[in-house]
C-alpha cells in the first residue's frame, strides 16, 4: 500500500471540483437551514435546475456564458418560488418530505424521454463547456504547487471554484450581519415573535429559499462545467444528504462551518476510501472485493449523518445554541 | 487525460474518476499501469445481458435499444434467446425492448414495463429481464385500458397499504417520520429471495422465515436505535435524519450481503384471465393476501386490547402514559408490527415484479405519499390514501409518458399538501 499515494489523493480531494461543488451548495442550504432554520432535503434539485438552466440556457438559446448562467440563476430562484410558495407554510417534517419529492420530481422530469430534446434525457447534455473552458487565462503546461502538480485547465477550474467560493462566503458574511440576516435568524428562533414585529415571515423565508437556492446552483453549474455534461443521474437523494452531511460536520449556522465541513469530510472519505482499497489489494479483508470499496464512501455519509446528529449536532465549528432543528 | 477528466460520469462513478484522473497527475503513466483503471476492475469488461424467453423456449431476433452515458445501440437476441451489449463506462442505462420485433400474439407480462433500467454503477454485468407473456397490448378499448390499469393499480395499492399501515403506526405512535422504511421493504424481498430463490426452501416456509425475520428487524431497530433516541430526548426532526443516515447505510449493506444485481424472486407463474384483465396467480394471491392482512390490521387496531392501547397512544401519548398504558411497550408492539407487515410488502412485491437493493427506496416516496394523502397517524387514512396512490400512478400511465408514472404521485402529495396538509381523514391540528 502506497501511503504517500493515498495521502496526496485525499488532499488532493479537500481542493477538488468536487468539493468546491459540496461546499457551495452546502453554504447555501447553510442560508436555508443554519440561519432560517428550513428543513430544506432537496438541495440537489436547486444544484441541478443550475446545471441544466446553464446547459440548456448555452445549447438551446445559444446564449454566452454569462448570461446562460444568469439564466440557470434566474431559473434557480423562479424554482424556489414555485417550491416555497406552497410549502413554506407548512411545519417543518413535511417541508422535508416535499422538498425531497419535488427533487426527485425534478429529476423524473430531466430523464423522461418527453422532454429528451431540450434536457437530453437519460444521456444528459454535453458540449456547453467550450466558452468555459477558452476562457482560461492560464498558459499550457504543468503547475507544481508544492508536491501536487496540475494541468492547466484542472488549475483554471479550481480557480473559479475557490474564488466563487471566498467571493461568495464574503457576502453571506455581510447579509447575515445585515438587519435582513438578523430577522431570518429571529424567524430561526421564533418566528412568531418577528411576526409580532411586523415582519412577513413568508417572505423572508422565500427570499432565503431563493439565495441559498443560488449558491446551491452555482455549485452545480461548476461541477458540470469541470466535467462537460450534465446528466439526471447526479442529482439524487444521496446528493443532497452528502451535503447535509458537509454542513452538519462543519457546523449550520457558521460561515466558514461548510468549507471547512467539505474539505474535512471529502477529505476523509478520500482517505479512508484509498486505505481500505489498499487494504483489499493485500489481501487483508477477503470479504471485500474493489467495487465493494466505492461503496464506502455512502456508509460513511450515512453513518456522519447519524452520528452527528446525534452526538455532535452543531458540527466542529458551530453553536448549540444556534442549533434550531424544529423551526 | 482529458478524457478521463470529462468521462461520462455517474454519482457512482464519480469518486472513482477523481481517484483515477489523480492518481495519473501525480504518478504518471507507469502508477496508471498499475492502478487498474477504476471504471472496468479486474480488467472485466461492463456488460449488460439478457435472455429472452417465451414458454421456456428462446426467442431470437428480438432488438434492444440501450441508452445512457452517451451510448445509444442496438442489439439483437440470438438463436439462444441472449443478448450482450459491451459499454466502456459505468453508470445507469435505459433498455427498451422493441415490441414490434417479438413474434406475434408475444407480448410483455408486465405490458407497462417496456423499458428498464441496467444499473451498472456497482457490478460489472447487469441483467436485464423482459418476462414475456401473452400479448395483453393488442388493441384495447378505452374502457378495457382503464380496467387493466385500475386492477394494476389495486394491487400496487394494496402492496402500499401493507407498508404504509407500519409508517402510520410508527409516525402515529413516536412521531417519527421514518425515512428508513423503505428499506424493511427491501429486507423482505431480498431475505425471501435467499431463503426461496437460493436455498430453495418452499415458498411458504421461505415466506414466514422472512416475516419472523423482518418483524425481529424491526425490534433491532427500536431496541438498538429509536429507544435510546427517545431516552436521549432527541428532537423528532434530528431522529428523521438519523433515520435518513440509516436509510443510506443499509442500502450499502445489501449492497454488500446481496450484490446490486436484479433479483428475480420466483420465476413461476401462470396466467390468468379475468374479462380484459391478463393477470398471474401471484399477483391474485398477493391481493387476497393483502385483504386478509388489512383486514386483520383493522381487528386489531379496534377490537384488541394492545390495538385499542396503540390507538390511544397515537391520540395522545401523555394521557395514555396517565391511564397506565405501558407507552415503551406499545411503542415496541408497535415497531415490531411494522417491521412483519412492511417485510411481507416486500415478499409480495418482490414474488410479482422483481427487487433489487434500491426497491424500497423507490417506493419510499410513494408511502409517504400515501400516508400524507390519507392522514399522518391514521392507520385507515393510510390504507386508503395508498390505494388512491396505487390508482394515480397506474392510471396516470394512460396519459402520460410511463417513466413518469412515479412523479404523477409525488406531484399529487405535493398538490396534497396544498389543498389539505391535514389529508383526507386526518385531523386539523395536524397541519403546522
Amino acid at each position: 500500500m502506497d501511503f504517500l499515494n493515498i495521502l496526496t489523493l485525499a488532499l488532493g480531494e479537500m481542493i477538488s471540483p468536487t468539493t468546491i461543488t459540496f461546499v457551495l451548495c452546502a453554504i447555501g442550504l447553510s442560508v436555508h437551514f443554519g440561519f432560517t432554520g428550513l428543513l430544506n432535503f432537496g438541495q440537489a434539485a436547486f444544484a441541478a435546475v443550475g446545471a441544466y438552466g446553464m446547459a440548456i440556457g448555452i445549447i438551446t438559446f445559444h446564449l454566452p456564458l454569462l448570461l446562460a448562467v444568469l439564466m440557470g440563476l434566474v431559473a434557480s430562484a423562479l424554482f424556489a418560488l414555485v417550491l416555497g410558495i406552497p410549502t413554506l407554510r407548512l411545519r417543518a417534517d413535511y417541508l422535508a418530505i416535499v422538498t425531497i419529492a419535488t427533487s426527485e420530481v425534478f429529476r423524473y422530469f430531466m430523464t423522461t424521454i418527453g422532454f429528451a430534446s431540450v434536457t437530453g434525457g437519460s444521456n444528459g447534455l454535453s458540449q456547453f463547456g467550450k466558452e468555459f473552458w477558452a476562457m482560461n487565462p492560464i498558459p499550457e503546461g504543468d503547475y507544481n504547487l508544492g508536491f501536487v502538480s496540475y494541468r492547466s485547465d484542472q488549475l483554471y477550474v479550481l480557480a473559479v471554484g475557490w474564488g466563487t467560493i471566498i467571493l461568495g462566503a464574503l457576502v453571506l458574511r455581510l447579509l447575515m450581519r445585515s438587519p435582513w440576516g438578523r430577522v431570518l435568524k429571529g424567524i430561526r428562533e421564533d418566528e412568531d415573535a418577528v411576526r409580532s414585529l411586523g415582519k412577513n415571515v413568508f417572505a423572508y423565508k422565500l427570499q432565503a429559499l431563493m439565495v441559498g437556492g443560488m449558491f446551491a446552483s452555482i455549485g452545480g453549474m461548476i461541477f458540470v462545467l469541470n466535467l462537460s455534461n450534465v446528466q439526471p443521474q447526479t442529482w439524487t437523494t444521496n446528493f443532497t444528504f452528502t451535503i447535509w452531511s458537509v454542513l452538519l460536520l462543519g457546523g449550520a449556522a457558521t460561515i466558514l462551518g461548510p468549507i471547512a465541513g467539505g474539505m474535512i469530510f471529502l477529505g476523509l472519505i478520500s482517505l479512508t476510501q484509498g486505505i481500505m482499497g489498499g487494504l483489499v489489494e493485500m489481501g487483508w479483508l477477503p470479504f471485500l472485493t474493489q467495487p465493494d470499496v466505492a461503496q464506502i464512501r455512502f456508509i460513511l455519509i450515512g453513518l456522519s449523518l447519524m452520528l452527528l446528529v446525534i452526538f455532535r449536532p452543531q458540527g466542529l465549528f458551530g453553536n448549540k445554541k444556534e442549533l434550531q432543528f424544529n423551526g | 487525460m482529458s478524457y478521463l477528466l470529462r468521462a461520462q460520469i455517474s454519482r457512482y462513478g464519480r469518486i472513482a474518476a477523481v481517484l483515477a484522473v489523480f492518481v495519473a497527475i501525480f504518478m504518471g503513466p507507469a502508477a496508471n499501469a498499475a492502478t487498474p483503471d477504476p471504471g472496468a476492475p479486474n480488467g472485466s469488461a461492463l456488460l449488460i445481458k439478457g435472455t429472452v424467453k417465451n414458454e421456456k423456449k428462446p426467442v431470437e431476433g428480438v432488438e434492444f435499444h440501450v441508452t445512457g452515458n452517451g451510448v445509444d445501440e442496438k442489439v439483437l437476441s440470438g438463436a439462444d434467446g441472449k443478448w450482450v451489449l459491451e459499454v466502456a463506462n459505468k453508470g445507469i442505462y435505459k433498455v427498451e425492448i422493441n415490441l414490434k420485433t417479438l413474434p406475434k400474439g408475444v407480448g410483455l407480462r408486465d405490458a407497462t414495463a417496456n423499458i428498464r433500467e441496467a444499473n451498472l454503477t456497482i457490478t460489472n454485468t447487469a441483467a436485464v429481464l423482459f418476462p414475456l407473456g401473452k400479448d395483453t397490448r393488442v388493441v384495447q378499448p378505452l374502457g378495457d385500458q382503464v380496467l387493466v390499469r385500475l386492477f394494476a393499480g389495486l394491487n400496487l395499492g394494496l402492496l402500499l397499504a401493507i407498508a404504509a399501515i407500519g409508517i402510520s403506526l410508527i409516525f402515529g405512535t413516536t412521531g417519527l417520520n421514518n425515512f428508513a422504511h423503505g428499506e424493511m421493504v427491501t429486507f423482505g424481498a431480498m431475505f425471501t429471495w435467499l431463503f426461496h430463490a437460493e436455498l430453495k426452501m418452499p415458498l411458504l416456509i421461505a415466506a414466514a422465515l422472512t416475516i419472523i425475520l423482518s418483524a425481529g428487524f424491526g425490534w433491532l431497530q427500536d431496541a438498538a436505535l429509536w429507544k435510546q433516541l427517545r431516552r436521549r430526548r432527541l428532537g423528532l426532526n434530528q431522529m428523521m435524519i438519523v433515520s435518513i443516515g440509516l436509510s443510506i447505510v443499509l442500502r450499502q449493506v445489501y449492497i454488500l450481503a446481496f450484490d446490486g444485481d436484479t433479483k428475480v424472486l420466483s420465476s413461476e407463474y401462470q396466467t390468468v384471465n379475468i374479462g380484459p384483465i391478463t393477470t398471474t396467480t401471484s399477483s391474485i394471491w398477493s391481493m387476497v393476501i393483502s385483504v386478509l392482512t388489512l383486514g386483520f390490521v383493522a381487528w386489531f387496531l379496534t377490537r384488541t386490547r394492545i390495538g385499542k392501547a396503540a390507538r390511544a397512544v397515537s391520540d395522545n401519548s401523555s394521557l395514555a402514559a396517565a391511564t397506565g398504558i405501558n407507552v415503551e411497550r406499545i411503542i415496541r408492539i408497535v415497531w415490531v408490527m411494522a417491521g412483519a407487515l412492511t417485510g411481507l410488502a416486500g415478499i409480495l412485491y418482490g414474488l410479482q415484479f422483481q427487487a433489487n437493493y434500491l426497491l424500497g427506496a423507490q417506493i419510499l416516496l410513494l408511502l409517504f405519499a400515501s400516508v400524507t394523502l390519507g392522514g399522518l397517524g391514521t392507520a385507515l387514512g393510510a390504507t386508503v390514501g395508498a390505494i388512491i396512490i396505487g390508482f394515480v400512478v397506474e392510471l396516470s400511465a394512460l396519459i402520460i409518458p410511463i417513466d413518469l408514472k412515479y412523479a404523477a404521485s409525488l406531484i399529487i402529495l405535493i398538490v396534497v399538501l396544498l389543498v389539505r396538509p391535514q389529508g383526507v381523514l386526518g385531523k386539523k391540528q395536524r397541519i403546522g
